[in-house]
């Protein structure tokens, strides 16, 4: 039953895996005050607060006739009101109400989906729920440590999320997508390495007394005000299976010892990705950079959201692009280079998930 | 927790062995594979137009093992399943999930009754896999006619409690809903009279109703199934409800034309309006409140009956207004 793997050139879409914790929304977009209605790995679901601040994830689709429980209203302590006919189904997804009648049909219900909130996400298992183990939601600690400031948003993609992935795990792309900001010839001359293990991939690359990109530089003088020269740049790339993606970035000045472990001459940063397939071709992209210095300073959080906004804009128009041209292609397969090594891991990784699940489906249970 | 599509496939009986006391332990291999969730039934078709649901035991992702209590006053879905042997074909649909179990509650008490075992068998199997906090209450008249027993205590060890009445262990509802609390979930599968005792109970201790799950095939009753006549004035229709039959089943044979959905009282769309009765009203169903049912307004023709008269012991006479 399972699909066989690729071999050779590579599948444009793999699919996703259903056993895993998705980001489906900001902490802050999930309220007490209205549903959110998002589509997360093909699942429409109705996320919302109860009154004691826990999110709800429940099935966008009311038992009775499917309306969107998103365009009903919010009642009582924890739970949603149907649009339609009014049924109401609490937090656990049980119906509470049904009109007209003096008892609730024992099988009314709509499904609910484990939900945690972490890292300034809310996250959501799509698939079955008895392996929703939250040990298992990527480790994005930067996001809401008190020694790591900064901030993010939302892209919406209209592409497949693995091309995402790809665009993020191949940072030689940066010479040519990003040449005004962070894009400097290094980084397709220096050498980098992959290494990997069940659920992570790494890929390093130090370009060593270099002169700093504009982006770099501004971030250097924000730290040392006075800074001139040269600088050792780091970009080492770590994946979990299956769509985040923390980047720890950073230029220190050149020969002070960054690449031994002294980052004290240098700014660090963490480009911080999770991707979370909306549908076949089409995902929700968050992101953030997050920074070790200058922790006080808004207008410094402020500056480093519109800029590396203002980079993910080229890579956007990129992935467009790319989709357009898979479109006008359909039979062609993706050839590799060298630098995919890391995105060829990251595929491997997630087509083993996906592996495992449908083996699970139709083993002894 | 899989869609509720309706497909239809073929299955063939691989093995059909004795469970327990009239009991059939029947597992159908399934021509597409089945991937059950814990709470799932299929629905057998047994002839043209009768179709049955029989709650899923356990599965091996190829075939569907189905517990069938022979019925004294089988409708024919009893007795057809007891019929089959090994390599016979029927038409099964693939697992539908009208109750199911919600992973992530604190506390779990499963109560089956009877026949119940086979809606309650996979939820308990997967709360211990899960190593959930739960306790699995399995009642019986006699311990010849609970099947599973070796199984189920094999699994479960010290969280089976089995309630045997003729070993003078019946269940005590008032110490089950006792030991429940606000965030324990009770989902169950019996006889109406347990699972309305249970109803009560936990209305009474203020317990939320919506962690109240129960699945009900309708098929037990609180008096014996009995022969009654059904009267229509307005069509004309006087007609013989036999034990085999449902009213609803009676009152379509004889041209009536009645709205169902359900067909084990919980949608409410067959309601009928009661204009007289001779006989006692059996309430079989869960759409109704008890202070509905008493009032005998209306009763839902799918599962519910009439029984003869206590005093003068003449054969029950229903006579309902259709519209
Ligand atoms: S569709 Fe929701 S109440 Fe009818
Ligand atoms: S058909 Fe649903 S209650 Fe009778
Ligand atoms: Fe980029």
């Amino acid at each position: 039953m399972t699909n066989p793997s690729p071999a050779g050139a590579t599948a444009k879409s793999l699919g996703f895996p259903r056993n895993a914790w998705y980001a489906a929304a900001w902490d802050h977009e999930v309220t007490a005050k209205s549903i959110l209605a998002r589509s997360i790995a093909g699942r429409s679901l109705a996320l919302y607060r109860t009154e004691s601040g826990r999110p709800v994830a429940l099935a966008d689709a009311c038992w009775h006739r499917l309306a969107p429980l998103s365009m009903g209203k919010l009642v009582g302590a924890d739970e949603v009101q149907c649009p339609y006919h009014g049924l109401r189904y609490n937090s656990a997804g049980r119906c509470t109400f049904m009109p007209a009648q003096q008892t609730i049909n024992p099988s009314a219900v709509v499904r609910s989906y484990p939900i945690e909130q972490r890292h300034r996400f809310v996250w959501v298992w799509t698939g079955d729920p008895m392996h929703a183990d939250p040990a298992l939601i990527p480790d994005m600690f930067q996001m809401d440590s008190p020694e790591w400031a900064g901030d993010g948003r939302t892209i919406a993609v209209d592409t497949d999320y693995t091309l995402v992935l790809d665009n993020l795990m191949d940072l030689t792309h940066e010479e040519f997508v990003h040449s005004s900001s962070i894009g400097q010839d290094e980084l397709s001359e220096s050498d980098f390495t992959v290494t990997h293990d069940d659920r992570t991939v790494t890929v390093t690359r130090w370009m060593l007394d270099i002169d700093p990109p504009p982006f770099w530089r501004k971030n250097m003088r924000d730290k040392f005000p006075d800074f001139e020269g040269r600088v050792d740049r780091w970009q080492i790339i770590e994946f979990q299976a299956p769509s985040t993606i923390r980047i720890d970035v950073g230029v220190a000045k050149a020969g002070t010892g960054a690449p031994e472990g002294d980052r004290s001459q240098g700014v660090n940063g963490f480009v911080m990705n999770t991707i979370t397939p909306e549908t076949d071709r089409s995902a929700h992209y968050f992101w953030a950079f997050m920074r070790d210095y200058r922790l006080e300073s808004q207008l410094i959080t402020t500056q480093l959201r519109e800029a590396v906004h203002g980079v993910f804009g080229e890579d956007e128009a990129m992935l467009a692009a790319q989709q357009r041209g898979i479109d006008a292609h359909p039979d062609h397969e993706f050839y590799n280079l060298n630098i995919d090594a890391g995105g060829m891991w990251m595929r491997r990784l997630i087509q083993r998930m996906i592996d495992a699940e449908q083996l699970a489906a139709t083993v002894v249970r | 927790m899989t869609g509720n599509q309706i497909t239809w496939q073929r299955g063939i009986v691989t093995a059909s062995t004795r469970a327990a006391d009239g009991i059939a332990r029947i597992v159908v291999q399934a021509e597409h594979g089945v991937r059950e969730a814990p709470g799932s039934h299929v629905d057998v078709r047994i002839g043209p137009d009768a179709v049955r649901s029989y709650s899923i035991v356990e599965t091996d992702g190829a075939s569907v093992t189905l517990g069938v209590r022979l019925s004294p006053t089988s409708r024919g879905g009893s007795a057809f399943m007891h019929a089959l042997t090994p390599g016979a074909a029927i038409d099964i649909t693939a697992p539908l999930q009208d109750f199911p179990l919600r992973i992530g509650a604190r506390r779990y008490v499963l109560l089956a009754g009877g026949i119940g075992i086979t809606a309650i068998a996979g939820m308990a199997r997967t709360l211990a896999r899960l190593g959930a906090d739960y306790t699995l209450v399995y009642v019986g008249r006699t311990r010849a006619a609970m099947a599973f027993l070796p199984e189920l205590t094999a699994l479960h060890g010290g969280r089976l409690r089995l309630h045997v009445d003729d070993e003078g262990t019946g269940l005590d509802v008032a110490a089950l809903i006792a030991d429940a609390d606000p965030e324990s979930e009770l989902y169950m599968c019996g006889p109406i009279r347990l699972m309305d005792a249970v109803r009560r109970g936990w209305l009474a201790a203020q317990l939320p109703l919506p962690n109240l799950r129960y699945e009900t095939f309708g098929n037990s009753g609180w008096f014996d199934t009995e022969e009654f006549t059904v009267r229509v004035p307005r069509l004309g229709i006087e007609t013989t409800v036999r034990t085999g039959d449902s009213l609803l089943e009676a009152l379509e044979r004889a041209g009536a034309e009645v709205m169902s959905d359900c067909r084990k009282g919980e949608c409410g769309l067959c309601t009928v309006g009661i204009v007289d009765l001779h006989g006692a009203l059996d309430h079989r169903d869960v759409f109704f409140s008890d202070a509905q049912k008493a009032r005998a307004h209306m009763l839902c023709a799918c599962v519910s009956r009439v029984v003869r008269d206590r005093a003068d012991a003449c054969p029950g006479v229903l006579t309902l207004d259709l519209p």
